[in-house]
This record gives structure tokens, C-alpha cells and sequence, in this order.
């Protein structure tokens, strides 16, 4: 409850007999979907291996909440970890609508962000907004352990402003290119 | 088959053959492989490895790349090892260019090499772990995966994809502390491998799990073309730094760890072996090593050598690497070809899952330890 009272601009007041807290329904909400951001296992190439560093030891991904889940049906957040090619591209759009709503994607790398050293390549799909919304890019090649923590604060930094009377409760959905969450 | 009640248990128990798809999205492909399994009940009747879901087309781009800009394609073919990679390209273009390399690069070579396939088996172990259903040695081997990966990191900039062999030598000397913090790392390393020894190499269930399955007889395994642990694990002893030594390990000694039966427990037991090997040799390089020169001098901004075409291999942390390259005489090679281990130590897949169980297959997968990058390139 501390992290709560912290973070939420509702009022608590101490009552006799017990608290009460003051929010809106849609902060509670973001900051439940914030807190427990789970990605799916889903490595395409080098940057899978750092991606896998970051939930190991020494880096530690379940501290924000981040816990890997093997199946798109569990998961909220996709990580694009490693190049996408033209034979790939056509799973990675039916993984990403294997996922349930709200859900979001992080391009992780030079190659999922624009093609990197493959922009010249025939096979390559020069990054992977072309094909589904992108939520958050990290630069890299491959991106250190602490740059896609950072993406993940971003992303958490997003989910606090999405809006449940303007979506629903569902991300803003488009087919393809970055995406923004507007906060009004 | 709902009206077949007087239809014998026999012929009401039969089953039809079911294709399973596996991958390309499966945590346990270590990466983006697909493999279409037929079954019949739990037995599989054919595997078809279906590839190329990351071809990146780095054999064509090399055609378009300077021999320089090459060194940094190769990184990302076996990234989880990739200065075995940054090497044999090196060898090969040295070869048409007639570079000499200065014998402390030749040491530098040798021990980042070593020290990769370390970092690799690592990776291997706690993977493999998790594939089994062991979660522990995964966390385990990452810790001291990172601890290799900061001396590079300490050394060249990078964690995974170096550019540290260059051509003519290497990109720069070890920093003044390099050397006494490797030693440091040896020390500390050497008691942790009789630690994942009793963690996982000797545990019971894990030695069930995986002595019985997978088995590649030696001629079966010559036959597919494997090599690397997956050949010496069917008991096959060769080895390319023993047989063709390259780089400096001709100045050093040590022993090739040869498995017995081929399981993937055996194929397992070479790679941590290996890693003791490693150390020995990196403790030997250190040793040996003196001050010199890092790189050759004179080596070309633009080379273009004269026409003619080179092989080079080296055992990398996966099997036997080799580029076949072709010079034209221009500043980009003519043709580059990989003869990837990855790619060919998974062909054995379509023939050895046929009559193995379906809950054996993640087990046999992982054991053969491929790299998706470098199985499509």
C-alpha cells in the first residue's frame, strides 16, 4: 500500500478504524497494468541474448514486475529482440494479434528499429513499425541489459497516461508505425 | 468415432498421425526455428527443420561491404560467440593479402577465442538447464557469464558483438589491468565449474533425462557432417586447434574432451569439459604471452588483394567454422561463403528425432546447441 499512497494523487486519509483511499478509476487501473508488465519470451536474434541477460542475475528484470510468459495469450508486452526478416514478419503480425488487449511492443536494437547494419540487405524488413505499432525504440546493436530496463520505465511511464474513457480500457490500436498515447 | 461401440479396444484405441508445429515463436528453439513434427501417439514419424526465418543475407551483403566492414557482419552470425567468428574471417582475408600477424595478436586471438567459448558454453549450460526443467543454472552461469562479458566489455567496448579481431591483428591492447583482472576471474571461475558439476552435470534426473536420448552413433555423426562438441560428444576425436592449429594454439597444450556414447547428456558433458580446457588455455596465453606489437603495420584503409580465393577454419565455440572467399581484386570480396556448424549440426535433426519420443525433442534440441544466426545468416 505504501507504493500506492506514493504514487497515487488520490487523497488517504486516516480514519478511525481503518484508511480510505481517494483515486480514479483509470490511475488504479494504469498503475495495475504498469506494475506487472509481462513479455513474452520471444527472441529472433543477438539482442535475445541480451534480453535474457536482463532477466538473469546480475540484472534482475522481475524488481519492475517484468516476469517472461512463453505464450502470446499471457502476455502485455511483445519485445522485438533481433532483426526482422521478410519470412518472420508474417508470425510476428499473428503473434502480435495473439495477444490480448491493452497490448504494446518494444523495438529493441538497430535492426527492429530501422534495418541497422542490414538496411541494404534484400531479406530484411527495415524495421518493425512497417508491420505493427511500436510503443518504445531502443538504439543499440545490440542494446545493453539497462537500456531495455530504461525502455520498460518508458513504457511504464506511457501506461500512466492512457485514458479508460477514451479507449475503453484498451490501448489505442493502429496497424503499423509509432505509437502515442496521448495525455491530455 | 462416437458409434464404435462394437468395435474391438484394439482398433478404438488407434490413432491417426498429427502434425505439430514447433516454433518459430517457442521459448526452447533458442531462437527462430520452426520444425514440423508428424506424430503417432507420442512417437515422432518425421521432422522436417524448417529454416531461414532469420536470413539476413550476410553472404550477399559481404559483396557490397569492404574486407574491413565484413569483420562486423560476422559478429552477428554466432552471436553468442562471436570472436571465433571476427577470427576466421580475418584468416581468410590474411591469406589473400599476405598479412603477417605479430605474435602477441596471435596470443590476444587465441585467449579471446577461449574466453568466448566460455561465455558460450555458459550460456549453453543455463539454457540447457531450463530446457530440462531446471531453472537454477540458468541464473548460475549468467552470473559468471556477465564477469566474462565485462572483461570484454573492459577491453573492446562491447558484450556480444565485438569487432575485436581485426585484419593484420587485433583492434587494440588489453588495458593495463586487463591481465590481472582475467587471472582474478580464473581463479575465481575454476571452483565454480565443480559447482554446476554438482548442480547439474552429476545430478540424478538430469543424468536420466538425458543419457538415454539422442543418441548419435560415430559413424552416424561423420556421416551428417557434425563437428564441435556434437561430434566429439559421439566420440569422435577431432579438433581443428589440435589438427590444423591456427592462431597460437600450437604453443599451448591441452586435451580434447571426447564423450562415449553420443547422448546428449555426453554432448553436454564436452562443452563443460571444454570450459575447463578454456581456462587452461587462457592460463597458458597469459603466461606466454609478451609485450609486441598488436597488429600488423601497413594494413591497407581500402585493401584490395590481388585475385584468388582463400580457406580458413577454426573451431569455433559450435563446431568447425569455415569461409570459403573470393577475391576479384576489388575492395570487396567476390563471394563469401560460411560453412556454418550451426546449420549443419541441425541437418542430423530430421533424422535422429524420427522414432524418439515427443517429449524428448526439446531435450535433444537444446543439446545440439545451435545458433539460429548463424544457422540462416
Amino acid at each position: 500500500m505504501g507504493i500506492v499512497l506514493e504514487k497515487l494523487p488520490g487523497v488517504a486519509k486516516g480514519l478511525p478504524g481503518g484508511e480510505m483511499l481517494l483515486t480514479t478509476a483509470e490511475t488504479i487501473i494504469d498503475w495495475g497494468r504498469k506494475s506487472s508488465v509481462w513479455p513474452m519470451t520471444f527472441g529472433l536474434a543477438c539482442c535475445a541474448i541480451e534480453m535474457m541477460a536482463s532477466y538473469a542475475s546480475r540484472f534482475d528484470f522481475d524488481r519492475m514486475g517484468v516476469i517472461p510468459r512463453p505464450s502470446p495469450r499471457q502476455a502485455d508486452v511483445m519485445i522485438i529482440a533481433g532483426t526482422v526478416v521478410k519470412k518472420m514478419a508474417d508470425p510476428i503480425i499473428k503473434i502480435y494479434h495473439q495477444m490480448p488487449e491493452p497490448r504494446f511492443v518494444i523495438s529493441m536494437g538497430s535492426c527492429a528499429n530501422c534495418g541497422g547494419p542490414y538496411w541494404d540487405s534484400y531479406s530484411v524488413v527495415k524495421g518493425v513499425d512497417k508491420i505493427i505499432p511500436v510503443d518504445v525504440y531502443i538504439a543499440g546493436c545490440p542494446p545493453r541489459p539497462e537500456s531495455l530496463q530504461f525502455a520498460v520505465l518508458k513504457l511504464q511511464e506511457k501506461m500512466m497516461k492512457m485514458k479508460l474513457s477514451a479507449t475503453h480500457g484498451a490501448a489505442p490500436q493502429q496497424e503499423k508505425g509509432s505509437r502515442e498515447i496521448a495525455a491530455e | 468415432m462416437t458409434e464404435t461401440t462394437t468395435a474391438s479396444p484394439v482398433e478404438y484405441l488407434k490413432t491417426d498421425e498429427l502434425f505439430v508445429n514447433l516454433g518459430p515463436q517457442h521459448p526452447s528453439t533458442h531462437g527462430v526455428l520452426r520444425v514440423g513434427l508428424t506424430i503417432k501417439g507420442e512417437v515422432i514419424t518425421k521432422a522436417v527443420p524448417d529454416v531461414g526465418y532469420l536470413h539476413r543475407g550476410t553472404e550477399k551483403l559481404a559483396e557490397v561491404r569492404g574486407y574491413h566492414h565484413c569483420v562486423v557482419l560476422t559478429d552477428r552470425w554466432d552471436y553468442v560467440s562471436a570472436m571465433p567468428n571476427n577470427l576466421v574471417f580475418c584468416l581468410a582475408a590474411e591469406k589473400i593479402m599476405n598479412l603477417q600477424v605479430p605474435e602477441r595478436a596471435q596470443y590476444l586471438r587465441t585467449i579471446m577465442c577461449e574466453m568466448n567459448r566460455i561465455a558460450s558454453h555458459l550460456l549453453f549450460f543455463g539454457t540447457y538447464g531450463i530446457d530440462i526443467g531446471a531453472f537454477t543454472p540458468f541464473l548460475y552461469a549468467f552470473r559468471e557469464r556477465e564477469m566474462v562479458l565485462d572483461l570484454f566489455e573492459m577491453l573492446c567496448g562491447a558484450r556480444l558483438t565485438y569487432n575485436y579481431i581485426r585484419l593484420g591483428g587485433v583492434m587494440m591492447d588489453t588495458p593495463p589491468e586487463w591481465i590481472d583482472k582475467t587471472k582474478e576471474f580464473l581463479d575465481y571461475f575454476k571452483p565454480r565449474l565443480d559447482e554446476y558439476d554438482t548442480l547439474l552435470t552429476y545430478n540424478p534426473i538430469f543424468m536420466d533425462r538425458t543419457q538415454t536420448v539422442g543418441l548419435i552413433p560415430k559413424d552416424t555423426a561423420i556421416a551428417w557432417g557434425l563437428s564441435g562438441p556434437n561430434l566429439r560428444g559421439s566420440g569422435v576425436n577431432y579438433d581443428a586447434r589440435v589438427f590444423e592449429p591456427y592462431a597460437a594454439y600450437d604453443k599451448v597444450k591441452f586435451d580434447v574432451p571426447v564423450g562415449k556414447t553420443g547422448s546428449c547428456w555426453d554432448r553436454y558433458f564436452c562443452r563443460v569439459a571444454e570450459m575447463r580446457q578454456s581456462v587452461s588455455i587462457v592460463e597458458q596465453c597469459l603466461k606466454l604471452m609478451q609485450p609486441g606489437d598488436f597488429a600488423a603495420k601497413g594494413v591497407a584503409k581500402v585493401p584490395k588483394p590481388p585475385p584468388g580465393e582463400s580457406y580458413a577454419h577454426v573451431e569455433g565455440s559450435r563446431g568447425n567454422l569455415g569461409i570459403y572467399l573470393v577475391s576479384d581484386g576489388g575492395q570487396s570480396p567476390f563471394r563469401l561463403h560460411v560453412r556454418a556448424p550451426s546449420f549443419i549440426n541441425l541437418a542430423i535433426l530430421q533424422d535422429m528425432l524420427v522414432g524418439q519420443k515427443m517429449a524428448d525433442v526439446i531435450a535433444i534440441l537444446g543439446s545440439i546447441d545451435i545458433v539460429l544466426g548463424e544457422v540462416d545468416r
